[in-house]
């Protein structure tokens, strides 16, 4: 539980700070003009991308559990690790070039460049269906050699994290399909560009969680 | 391009009316409809977790009369009762029902910042209810692990509900926190981006804090009874061992292996422990506003208030294994629990003295959202000194799993944050329906609801020190509990259902109240938040009309000298009247 505990420690200290930053050296029962100017919002960002913030703490805190749970089992008499198949350092390489073609793809949403979302969206979506179903045949492969959910826990965590993170993605999956439907039907790079910078930000984030999960397997 | 607030924009975005049924009552985005949807589905789950409870009690209080609660039927019901009233009860009331309410409200914004988030948030609830209700129905019943739900016993046969009812709680719990995140999300957000200009983060009722900094653990603390859900759902199905150790069950070896149900206690109170803190700082805030209106005076220390929020917030996320030194551990790991534990009472006390210090020299108005507030301070208080008895490693193991525990729990997290529940009900009331509700009706509610209760739990205590253990389905004869003990379970028993049959008063009162009640004014109590300030009771979509509020001070402006009325509510600007505790102070 360490391993959450400092996760959320991080993360409650980081929300616990700032919003004693914002309480500290205020006389709340006085009424001054100056307050008056200051409209509804604490941070200069949209609802958007604080929800999405927001959300990324949640999946961060899910994440540290499954692997604080991981690291505690781990330690019991009957954990035999499991041997990775090599296909995840392909599958990871997928992972990364979609991360990249959604920061080029986001580039250009910002500039302003229509013509490259739809080549960008393209092979972004590709490369994560295809890393989804690369972890398909990793699933497939272990199976085949006889490595179920109930020969024993490492291989239980295996598919279990592997399957949590694939979720996440499909998630993301699917706010892709919305941009891209988007694109496709002749949406302007303005339209977009915010749900392609978060879509950005949740892949990046996506990729980080998989070095973890996949250096956490590796090394175990 | 900089980004421009919402309160800023606010005629750039259109509200179109809601002009159906369906979208205006059945699929609503308007927040104020959602939070009656919640409140409604809350409180139809919560009566009946009330009757389940009555259910053991009859067991309980006179073992063997009656036929039809087996030993099978009263695990499920003990179950059941706890894991409805702490999650689908208290949860979805507290975050669901009020903070929907009151956060758009006392903000000033014109609805959540993800209305139709919000209207998906509630459905899926309602959907986590029925897969909930359906485990009675489904064969071998609901599951009857109690409503920690510790492995292997829940999985286990001989377990009530293992066939099915464990497999549909699991998932009933999982669609809840989709639920939960969905609504989360909404509330943290717009209490960070919508609120109306002037609204600055320590100008904002403590009901707001409380509902907020709640939400932030909610959101970072159900993950944790997902990720136990999801696993132990595969140890049922699957046959994998996260929890499950080798174990011989009816003269057979299970295919389990080697798994760690102390993994699992830690996962589950690890979401636990926050839990009670999801339904306390709501509570919290919402008591601190009542008693402020009521006592016609502002709340006691407010800065220390919203910091003592945001220090049990921050403590709750570590104390959790406090519920399991019965469980074996490290030593030292119940020294560093046993001390959080005893630091978090700081900041709770705090907030006592500060409530205590409200009450001192104001003009109490003993209406009854002020009744149940009081009553609120006494059940609390009492509720947390035992806690800080079972908060100790060496008090703790000889009354772990006694009546103790059970009377502990229940005031401080039972009774408590539900007599702030019908705080809030009666003092909204108004404002939601545009009606006032009975007083007398409402004070007979209360008194006999206040020491309905004590008669329940305070004998409760002397059990525990008895010794007589909880989840027992029937005492027997044992040396150790006297007569008395006894004769004391079946008084316990009688109180139980006089409580429960009281609170027909509160559902006739506003039913009645609803049909035929004194038309209420917009601000009946004199309160100073926005929410009391709308141009229409009830308020309509969209809330403010054409213009959003702009608020020129904080929520606690009562009884302030040289203004000839006791409350400047938060729009009236500073040039207008004069202001809070700045009066005669030359700067």
């Amino acid at each position: 539980m360490t391993i959450t505990l400092v996760f959320l420690a991080a993360i409650m200290a980081t929300i616990i700070g700032w919003l004693l930053r914002q309480t500290l050296n205020t006389q709340p029962w006085v009424a001054s003009a100056a307050d008056d100017a200051v409209s509804g919002r604490s941070l200069d960002s949209n609802s958007k991308t604080i929800a999405l913030t927001m959300f990324l703490c949640v999946a961060t805190s899910l994440f540290a559990l499954f692997i604080s749970a991981y690291m505690m089992r781990m330690h019991m008499h009957d954990w035999s690790p499991v041997t990775e198949p090599n296909l995840l350092w392909f599958n990871t390489a997928l992972l990364v070039m979609a991360s990249i073609a959604y920061q080029l793809t986001r580039n250009a949403a910002v500039a302003g460049r229509k013509g490259a979302l739809k080549p960008g969206l393209a092979i972004a979506g590709l490369m994560t269906v295809l890393f989804l179903g690369g972890q398909l045949l990793a699933w497939q492969g272990l199976n085949a050699s006889g490595h179920y959910m109930t020969s024993n826990p490492a291989h239980a965590f295996f598919y279990l994290l592997t399957a949590v993170h694939g979720l996440h993605l499909l998630g993301g999956l699917y706010v892709w399909a919305r941009s891209t439907v988007k694109v496709w039907t002749g949406a302007e790079a303005d339209g977009v560009r915010l749900s392609i910078e978060l879509c950005t930000v949740y892949w990046h984030y996506l990729l980080l969680v998989w070095i973890v999960l996949f250096g956490l397997l590796l090394s175990t | 391009m900089a980004y421009v607030s919402i309160a800023d924009r606010d005629h750039e975005i259109e509200h179109h009316d809601p002009t159906t049924f369906f979208t205006k009552y059945i699929w609503s985005q308007d927040h104020k409809v959602i939070a009656i949807q919640y409140g409604a589905i809350a409180i139809f789950v919560g009566v009946i977790a009330l009757g389940l409870s009555v259910m053991m009690r009859l067991q309980l209080g006179f073992p063997s009369s009656f036929s039809f609660i087996t030993p099978e039927h009263y695990y499920q019901f003990v179950t059941m009762h706890g894991m409805i009233m702490v999650i689908y009860l208290l949860t979805a009331l507290f975050l669901g029902g009020f903070g929907n309410y009151l956060i758009p409200l006392m903000c000033g914004s014109r609805d959540m910042v993800f209305p139709y988030m919000n209207m998906l948030s509630v459905w899926v609830y309602a959907l986590s209810v029925i897969i909930l209700l359906a485990s009675f129905f489904v064969p071998g019943g609901s599951t009857g692990a109690g409503w920690t739900l510790y492995p292997p016993q829940a999985i286990a046969a001989g377990t009530p509900g293992v066939e099915w009812g464990i497999l549909l709680m699991l998932l009933s719990l999982a669609v809840f926190i989709v639920a939960f995140t969905m609504g989360g999300l909404n509330y943290v957000t717009t209490v960070l981006q919508a609120r109306c200009r002037g609204m600055t983060l320590m100008r904002m009722p403590l009901s707001v804090w409380g509902i907020f900094t709640a939400t932030i653990l909610g959101l970072l603390a159900f993950p944790a009874l997902l990720v136990s859900a999801i696993m132990m759902i595969l140890d049922k199905t699957v046959m994998s061992s996260f929890f499950m150790p080798a174990m011989i069950s009816g003269g057979e070896q299970l295919a389990y292996q080697g798994g760690s149900p102390v993994l699992f206690q830690h996962l589950f109170w690890f979401f636990g422990h926050p839990e009670v803190y999801i339904v306390a700082l709501p509570a919290f805030g919402i008591v601190s506003d009542v008693l402020a209106t009521h006592a016609r005076k502002n709340i006691f220390g407010y800065r220390m208030m919203v910091w003592a929020i945001l220090a049990i917030g921050g403590l709750s996320f570590v104390v959790w294994a406090h519920h399991m030194y019965v469980s074996g551990m490290n030593p030292y790991f119940g020294f560093f629990f046993a001390t959080t534990t005893l630091i978090i009472a700081v900041p709770t006390a705090l907030k006592v003295y500060n409530w205590v210090l409200t009450l001192w020299q104001g003009n109490i108005h003993l209406r009854v959202p002020m009744l149940f507030a009081i009553g609120f301070i006494f059940t609390f208080i009492h509720g947390g000194l035992t806690g800080i008895f079972l908060g100790n490693v060496v008090v703790d193991l000889p009354l772990s799993d006694t009546y103790f525990v059970v009377a502990h729990f229940h005031m401080v997290m039972g009774v408590s944050p539900v007599l702030v529940v019908f705080a809030a009900i009666y003092h909204w009331f108004p404002k939601m329906t545009g009606k006032m509700y009975d007083e007398r009706l409402g004070r007979w509610h209360f008194w006999l609801t206040f020491l309905g209760t004590y008669s329940i739990y305070l004998p409760m205590h002397y059990l525990g020190f008895l010794g007589v253990p909880r989840r027992y389905f029937a005492m027997g004869d044992t040396a150790f509990m006297p007569e008395s003990a006894h004769t004391l379970n079946a008084s316990i028993t009688i109180s139980a259902i006089f409580v429960a049959l009281t609170q027909i008063i509160f559902f006739v009162n506003i039913i009645k109240s609803m049909r035929s009640g004194k038309k209420a004014d917009s601000n009946p109590w004199g309160a100073t938040t926005l929410e009391w300030q709308t141009p229409d009771t009830p308020p309509k979509h969209g809330n403010w009309g054409h213009e959003l509020p702009v608020v020129h001070r904080w929520a606690y402006d009562y009884s302030v000298p040289g203004y000839h009325e006791d409350f400047i509510p938060q729009n009236v600007p500073a040039s207008k009247a004069p202001v809070g505790r700045d009066h005669g102070v030359k700067h």
